[in-house]
């Protein structure tokens, strides 16, 4: 099977959904590139390059260079998915849903309930997130906890290229107001990912490892750190069930309770500050129905609780770590 | 409110475009919005109606005015004094009526209310109930329009206060880069909630700041039907030939305030009175109809009278209708499997 990077893949899924549907739509800033700019109006392709190739491909009249203008971004995608077509917005950095959240929580997540049913808004707004890059406050925060908490929103957080291609088909054929976190430090890595369409469904975790004296849970990025420790831990004889939920709205539930029904032990692990977040409320699920299966107090291990710093030294404390995960995992096993 | 004569304003009609047919269209949708208005007025002072309402009374001239210009088939979307907007797009009465009650077999099932009222059978895209929320949505009803290759046009009906919104100037901005068939109708009824336009509305008026972000736009009389009818033509035929977004600003009176209750202490004295006695839309419409012998009085008197009586069903079926179950409750978040 070919291997593609996260990037290679997400490009490859809007592609071909473009493709097989003429209604599915691309804008946002500079997702062709520049606009106006002479005799490359294909140069950029977005901030990431991941809309790299579509203009050339699907025209103009379907791959939109917007103004920086966020609040009509998401806007007018909202508006189109009412009216009939497919939209895919680029919002390119999350730090960025504050200036239009409006149009995301108000007006995009609400249709289909306030207006009884009779409206849909079939619409994937793709945005950045993940520290990592150096590249300050307001440029690397992860708030998919925002976005998971707003009832009528699916959000999607791929953590490989194969889950990206099937998770980005899935969201574009979905009905709902789709969120898909990308986190920029995976756009280089790779995997195999197949040529063909093919979708991964919404709400159902992947399990990376098996195993069963603890259960871990990661979000995003940090999944990557996680098996890196599990696997160097295996040969203590630390053996760790890993799960992926992939998707934090809907949350497959199911399978994190049944993993710690077997394992007795929980932790979270994810790359958001922890008051209110998505490692909180795995827990205080997990707390509340299967609490007579923990044999150990479950532990988070996120973000600290400020923005994020510019400092590398201090960004580097400020993500969870390698490190973090490891002491997270002596701890728990060695709770009486 | 500005109605100084300036480049931007459009001249009083005198032109006589409306025929009887598109008169009558247009009164009967004037008089409905009033009649429903008056009644939900009622209902609401005797506790039949939950939360909020915002009446639209005397603005149904432009409602009316460019909804005759409109199908089923072009967008429009409103904001939360939007039962004007929803009547003259043609929605059920009596599904509105049920869903302002919260009653089974309201336009949104209960669920919307009359802050988000909509039909989108109708091309209503819905009632908004966050000031400037609706401009950009309308910018992507336009959208689909230009990209599926349709002559549909949409309409985002605004106030002075969405007027000074950022989201209704990025959505301005973004209708002409796009070049998309958007018109920007500012009804400016000279408040904003409790807030004079002369205070909140920093530029000399809403026409010409629109006009800044690169599009035609004009200043008609709101409370003339045939100046309304005029202009708004003119708008839409510039949308439907291509040529991208419009904005018009009518100047309109507000008859009531800005909520059902609101005592309005911040209005002066006896102007509410003087308003409804000088500038009552429905009242200048049928005497210029008289006379200019467009139709008769008694054609009038009879819409008045079918009118009379849609309501008075409208009112006891949405009385004597069961509230949702409460099973609704979890209808409807996701349109497709969660």
């Amino acid at each position: 099977m070919p291997v593609k990077t996260y990037r290679e893949a997400i490009n490859e899924a809007l592609h071909q959904a473009m493709r097989e549907d003429s209604t599915v739509i691309v804008l946002g800033e500079e997702v062709s590139g520049g606009a106006g700019c002479d005799g490359s109006r294909d140069a950029y392709g977005g901030v990431m390059g991941v809309t790299k190739g579509l203009l050339p491909a699907y025209g103009e009249a379907r791959v939109i260079d917007t103004p920086i203008t966020e609040s009509a971004i998401i806007g007018a995608a909202a508006g189109a998915a009412q009216t009939g077509l497919r939209p895919v917005a680029e919002l390119m950095f999350m730090d960025f849903f504050g200036v239009c959240f409006d149009q995301i929580y108000n007006q995009a997540a609400k249709f289909h309930y306030m207006f009884g049913g009779k409206a849909q808004c079939p619409m994937v707004i793709r945005c950045t997130t993940g520290a990592g890059w150096r590249a300050g406050a307001q440029h690397s925060q992860n708030l998919t906890q925002m976005v998971t908490m707003v009832p009528g929103l699916k959000v999607v957080c791929p953590t490989n290229a194969y889950d990206a291609k099937g998770l980005m088909l899935q969201a574009i054929q979905d009905n709902d107001c789709v969120i898909f976190v990308e986190d920029k430090i995976l756009y280089d890595t790779s995997c195999e990912v197949p040529d063909e369409m093919y979708t991964v469904p919404f709400g159902e975790a992947k399990f990376y490892r098996e195993g069963s004296d603890l259960t871990i849970v990661a979000i995003s990025n940090p999944m990557h750190k996680v098996l890196a420790v599990v696997d160097r831990l295996a040969s203590e004889g630390i053996s760790c069930d890993v799960i992926d939920p992939r998707t934090t709205s809907p949350l497959d539930e199911e399978a994190i309770l049944e993993s710690v029904e077997t394992t007795g032990r929980l932790i979270v692990v994810d790359e958001m500050t922890p008051r209110c977040g998505l490692a909180a409320d795995i827990s205080s699920i997990v707390a509340e129905k299967a609490f007579d299966s923990l044999r150990a107090p479950i532990r988070k291990v996120t973000a600290a609780h400020s923005p994020v710093p510019f400092a590398p030294n201090l960004e580097d404390t400020w993500m969870p770590q390698e490190s973090d995960i490891e002491s997270a995992i002596r701890d728990v096993l060695e709770y009486a | 409110m500005s109605t100084e004569t300036n480049s931007l304003l459009e001249p009083k009609s005198t032109e006589q475009l409306l025929d009887a047919e598109k008169f009558l269209q247009a009164y009967r949708a004037m008089r409905t919005i009033r009649s429903f208005e008056d009644r939900i007025s009622e209902q609401f002072m005797k506790g039949n109606i939950p939360g909020f309402l915002h009446l639209y009374s005397g603005q149904e001239a432009v409602a009316a005015g460019i909804c005759l210009l409109l199908d089923d088939n072009d967008y429009v979307i409103s904001t939360h004094r939007g039962h004007g907007h929803c009547i003259a797009k043609g929605a059920d009465v009596g599904a509105m009526m049920k869903e302002i009650m919260a009653k089974q077999g309201g336009l949104c099932d209960g669920k919307g209310g009359s802050m988000h009222i909509a039909d989108f059978d109708k091309g209503m895209l819905g009632a908004n109930a966050i000031v400037g929320g609706g401009p950009p949505i309308i910018v992507g009803a336009a959208l689909s329009a230009k990209t599926l290759g349709t002559d549909r046009v949409g309409v985002a009906f605004g106030g002075d206060g969405s007027s000074n919104q950022g989201t209704t100037f990025e959505a301005m901005n973004l209708a002409v880069v796009l070049k998309l068939p958007a018109i920007f109708l500012f009804e400016n009824n000279g408040y904003g909630e409790g807030t004079h336009a002369s205070y909140a509305v920093g530029s000399r008026d809403i026409a010409s700041r629109a006009q800044g972000f690169g599009m035609p736009a004009y200043q008609v009389d709101g409370t003339d039907l045939f100046a309304v009818y005029e202009t708004c033509r003119k708008a839409v035929e510039h949308c439907r030939a291509g040529k991208g977004p419009v904005t018009i600003e009518a100047n309109v009176p507000r008859f009531k305030g800005h909520f059902e209750g609101d005592p309005q202490a911040y209005r002066g004295e006896q102007e509410v009175e003087k308003l409804m006695k000088d500038q009552d839309c429905l009242a200048i419409a049928r005497a210029r109809a008289l006379k200019e012998k467009i139709v008769k009085a008694k054609d009038l008197d009879r819409v008045d009278q079918e009118v009379a009586e849609l309501i008075e069903q409208a009112t006891e079926a949405a009385l004597a209708a069961p509230a949702p179950d409460d099973s609704e409750l979890l209808k409807n978040v996701y349109s497709s499997a969660y």
